[in-house]
């Protein structure tokens, strides 16, 4: 009775503490419920256990906590990506592991009916607990590699994923119907493959996409287990963790206009061997630090456009410097973020905030689209795609129907890139050729810099 | 949000109940009694589960979806609890080396996916109190 009431009590605490950050001023108080609901759970685990080795586990915890707190501490905001898809890979080798562990100990679990047989809904349970785990162990694991780009990604042929995949689910049926070890092994087996295969061929600019899903997948990874055990509040957590990260691919995935089932399986074939370089040379405009910052002083209105550059060049702080320059001028500064800027959902958000800019300052696509054509200076720094009038003007352009900002219609667009190279969708950028446009290559932040000195 | 979770688990109830072939009435309280059954009960909580995760969900500020991502998955790990039934018992031995393994993991991303979290509200805290002043 006292458990499953500290259940629901961890429950409830951990709604709340997804409620909690519905504003800014909750979040943090969100974070101490969402602490305590796991204290909960972990009680009401201890309290329904013979508690054996209770100070053998407590010093596992103990392990685990300090390894997490030392690589939370140590994290920079622009790792932030990676380290999340590292994290979801945890969930799904942890969800793996009880799974197993579960298998080998029925009794333990109360999951065994006559003959000391595993029930057929518990076999079903624990076999998708498993694969889901195992795929969102892998996937994150080359998502993590990806995002810290020690790995750049691989074809994969689509028929592979499809054997893999329907290999997966004969097995599952034939396990749930013969109770076999081996199979429960190859199961596990070739759903560490398929993560693979499946995170692998998916393009750098789809990463917020593919963050999120996995996300979701370790939410249902947790809920699958909860299943096997019988145990509501996994279910729940899982089920609440699940829709989340639903919820945040299909934002991405709006965001670029694109269907998830377009993103999780790309049609086209990237080439990920070769770098994309600018394919023709056109005349366009170059300008000095000197210059932008001329123009940034004669401005009344300023939008930043803020995307992944940023990030790599870790440029926020010196943006913020020249927010603030630029205020004390009356200028006014804003920043547009794009629902799929950075290389996760809310990247570009978070780094803003390292930098201390304030939250009136920084509105969505739908807030601002409209002020480009009123303001005199867009200040666009590592965006690339979200900018390009191809997705608006050119319906043979892969990136065609994608919501972007109308940077365009701005007076004056500076337009700060590492080099003529395509962006990530390998599209040509009209915008960098435009009249009003004015190129300033080499590094964000350098530049920022010696416009911050300019001015 | 309230009415149209009330309307779900109503309809739900209605649902179970006109399988199961007994009286309708439309209330939450019904579930309990018609899933007694261990399988459709845990199907309950888990549908009822995902409604409410979405319309929790789509209620956060685009701003904070980064700590969204790292608090939901230090909530994920709350797999943790099974794999403390495994470590604790002392019946099978491969089962409690798998808890173990499992603790440690599960432990890492509480507490780092906390910890992070915890980081970017000060963050947000601090900008606050800045424009405050």
């Amino acid at each position: 009775m006292i458990i499953d009431l500290l259940y629901l009590v961890a429950a409830v605490c951990f709604i709340l503490a997804l409620k909690g950050l519905s504003s800014p001023e909750s979040a943090s108080s969100g974070n101490f419920i969402g602490i305590a609901g796991m204290i909960f759970a972990c009680l009401a685990a201890y309290l329904s256990t013979d508690l054996s080795n209770v100070v053998l586990t407590l010093l596992a915890v103990c392990i685990g906590g300090s390894i997490g707190v030392c690589i939370a501490r140590s994290l920079s905001m622009t790792a932030l990506p990676q380290m999340v898809a590292g994290f979801h890979s945890l969930v799904g080798l942890a969800a793996v592991l009880v799974a197993f562990s579960a298998y080998y100990a029925p009794e333990v679990f109360k999951i065994v009916g006559e003959f000391g047989r595993i029930y057929k809904s518990s076999l079903i349970e624990m076999g998708l607990g498993v694969a889901i785990g195992a795929i969102t162990f892998s996937g994150s694991l080359i998502a993590f590699a990806k995002l810290h780009e020690i790995y750049k990604g691989t074809n994969v042929p689509k028929e592979l994923n499809a054997f893999l995949g329907s290999s997966i689910l004969c097995l599952l049926i034939y396990f749930v119907l013969t109770d076999s070890q081996c199979a429960f092994w190859l199961l596990t087996f070739l759903s560490f493959v398929l993560g693979a295969t499946l995170i692998a061929p998916i393009g750098g600019a789809d990463m917020p996409v593919v963050v999120s899903m996995l996300n979701s997948y370790s939410g249902w990874a947790a809920s699958g287990i909860g299943f096997t055990l019988h145990n509501d509040l996994l279910i729940i957590t899982g089920a609440l963790v699940g829709s989340s990260g639903a919820i945040l691919s299909y934002i991405m995935c709006k965001g670029m206009n694109r269907s998830l089932f377009n993103v999780i399986f790309p049609s086209g074939q990237d080439d990920f061997s070769a770098e994309k370089g600018a394919a023709t040379v056109r005349p366009y405009q170059k300008g000095s630090a000197e210059d932008a910052a001329f123009i940034l002083k004669n401005a009344k209105s300023v939008i930043v456009v803020p995307g992944y550059g940023m990030a790599t060049s870790q440029a926020q702080h010196a943006l913020k410097e020249m927010g603030d320059l630029l205020k004390r001028n009356g200028t006014i500064v804003r920043y547009a973020i794009h629902p799929v800027a950075g290389r996760m959902p809310g990247h570009m958000n978070v780094l803003l905030a390292e930098a201390n800019v304030p939250y009136e300052d920084v509105f969505e696509l739908d807030e601002i689209n409209r002020d480009f054509a009123t303001c005199d200076v867009a200040y666009v720094i590592g965006a690339n795609d979200v900018t390009n009038p191809a997705a608006k003007n050119d319906p043979s352009s892969s990136i065609y129907g994608m919501p972007i900002f109308e940077v365009d219609k701005a007076k004056t667009v500076l337009f700060l890139k590492r080099s003529m190279g395509t962006g990530y969708a390998g599209v040509d950028n009209e915008l960098f050729y435009a009249q009003n446009t004015m190129m300033l290559l080499g590094d964000a932040k350098k530049t920022t810099e010696a416009i911050v000195k300019a001015l | 949000m309230d009415e149209s979770l009330q309307q779900i688990a109503n309809s739900i109830a209605l649902i179970m109940q006109v399988d199961s072939g007994t009286a309708a009435t439309a209330s939450v309280a019904p579930i309990a009694s018609v899933c007694a059954s261990s399988g459709m009960h845990a199907l309950t909580v888990f549908v009822l589960a995902c409604f409410v995760g979405y319309y929790v969900v789509w209620k956060v500020t685009p701003a904070l979806h980064a700590p969204l991502m790292s608090v939901t998955n230090a909530i994920s790990s709350v797999i943790i609890v099974g794999a403390i039934f495994a470590a604790t018992q002392h019946l099978y031995c491969y089962s409690r080396i798998f808890g173990f393994l499992a603790i440690v993991l599960a432990s890492v991303n509480i507490f780092g996916g906390f910890t992070i979290t915890h980081r970017m509200n000060e963050r947000n805290k601090g900008i606050m109190k800045d424009n405050g002043k």
